[in-house]
């Protein structure tokens, strides 16, 4: 259970980049070391403070992509053109640099491992906290059948393409479906378009199963996706959401 | 209106008061009723400090603003706090 129980109030604490690696042109996965780190649950984020010489400091979000373990934690950065924190975080930072940061924070948009099928729906970089939950799928030996439905620009922008593609095909009972909203790949099927109620209904659950659903993205992505949901029958109750956009949030 | 986020990324500035994650407790809104995760409001950040909405009605549940070692919480629009209580009986 570890991490299940935050039992003090939160502090900001130092970790230290321990690699760095490109996942696409924009974005970067930062692996640290965050000594006395208690754990976390898939769907946790930290908040992360960068501070200047003269004092003046910022602070965002960004979710866990790491499935729990010791004091190592990923995060996945999305640059942002016109960021504060993001193209610091995506392009300066390198191994060896110290990180403030403070987490594991959130309980609610949290999946804990169960049999139940989950849906999960990410926009963009909202697959970071769902790509933690996949990680976690398989350690957690629950069984639970998942299926991930994401939606990217173009086949360039999909974060963990060749991760998912081989998990897909080794972690058995993942399915992964993608929508293309500016380009696709070549001999892709169907024009680009955005996510709607038949890539809902092929490539994710039907209510009837009573699928746990998590949808991460921009904030007009996850109310499109969670009334098209809520639409398909599915219960309010069993979607949860998180969204980030460029003010305060993952930026 | 400016584009809202949600009550989710309250947790760590309300990690600083609390020692419970008040973000997945449910909370009910002072003006029409609805009960919802605090994670579920909506959040303005355009503000002084946040603002946290109800996702019903839009009143305004919880604000919180945060200076140099300060911090003043509103929880008027909020009747009721309902926490799970990870060790409890």
């Amino acid at each position: 259970m570890a991490g299940t129980a935050v039992l003090g109030r939160l502090t900001w604490r130092v970790s230290t980049v321990t690699s760095v690696r490109d996942e696409t042109a924009t974005a970067r996965t930062i692996a640290l070391n965050v000594p006395g780190w208690p754990g976390h649950r898939a769907g946790q984020h930290v908040d992360v403070r960068l501070t200047a010489a003269d004092g003046y400091s910022a602070e965002r979000s960004y979710s866990i992509a790491s499935a729990p373990g010791g004091d190592e934690i990923e995060l996945t950065v999305q640059r942002l053109a016109d960021g504060e924190v993001s193209p610091y975080l995506a392009q300066v930072l390198a191994a060896g640099d110290l990180l403030e940061l403070r987490g594991p924070i959130g309980g609610w948009f949290v999946w804990e491992p169960a049999p139940a099928p989950v849906l999960l729906i990410a926009g963009g970089s909202g697959v970071v906290p769902l790509m933690a939950m996949i990680r976690t799928r398989v350690a957690a030996g629950t069984g639970a059948p998942f299926r991930l439905v994401y939606s990217v620009r173009g086949p360039d922008d999909a974060l963990y393409a060749a991760e998912l593609a081989e998990r897909q095909g080794a972690d058995n009972g993942l399915h992964v479906a993608y929508v293309y909203t500016r380009s696709t790949p070549p001999g892709w099927p169907e024009p680009p378009r955005r996510i709607g109620a038949a890539a809902l209904t092929t490539a994710g659950w039907t209510p009837d199963r009573s699928p746990a659903v998590f949808v991460c993205g921009p904030t007009g992505f996850v109310e499109t996706a969670a009334n098209l949901l809520v639409s398909a029958g599915h219960d309010p109750r069993m979607i949860k959401t998180e969204r980030f956009g460029p003010s305060g949030g993952q930026s | 209106m400016s584009t809202h986020l949600d009550g989710n990324m309250l947790g760590g500035a309300l990690g600083e008061l609390f020692t419970v994650d008040i973000t997945a407790a449910t909370g009910r809104c002072a003006f029409c009723g609805t009960v919802s995760a605090i994670a579920q409001t909506h959040v303005y950040t355009d503000a002084p400090g946040v603002v946290a909405r109800c996702p019903g009605c839009s009143g305004v549940m919880l604000r919180l603003a945060r200076g140099p070692g300060r911090a003043w919480l509103d929880l008027s629009g909020i009747t009721c706090l309902q926490l799970a209580l990870p060790n409890g009986p």
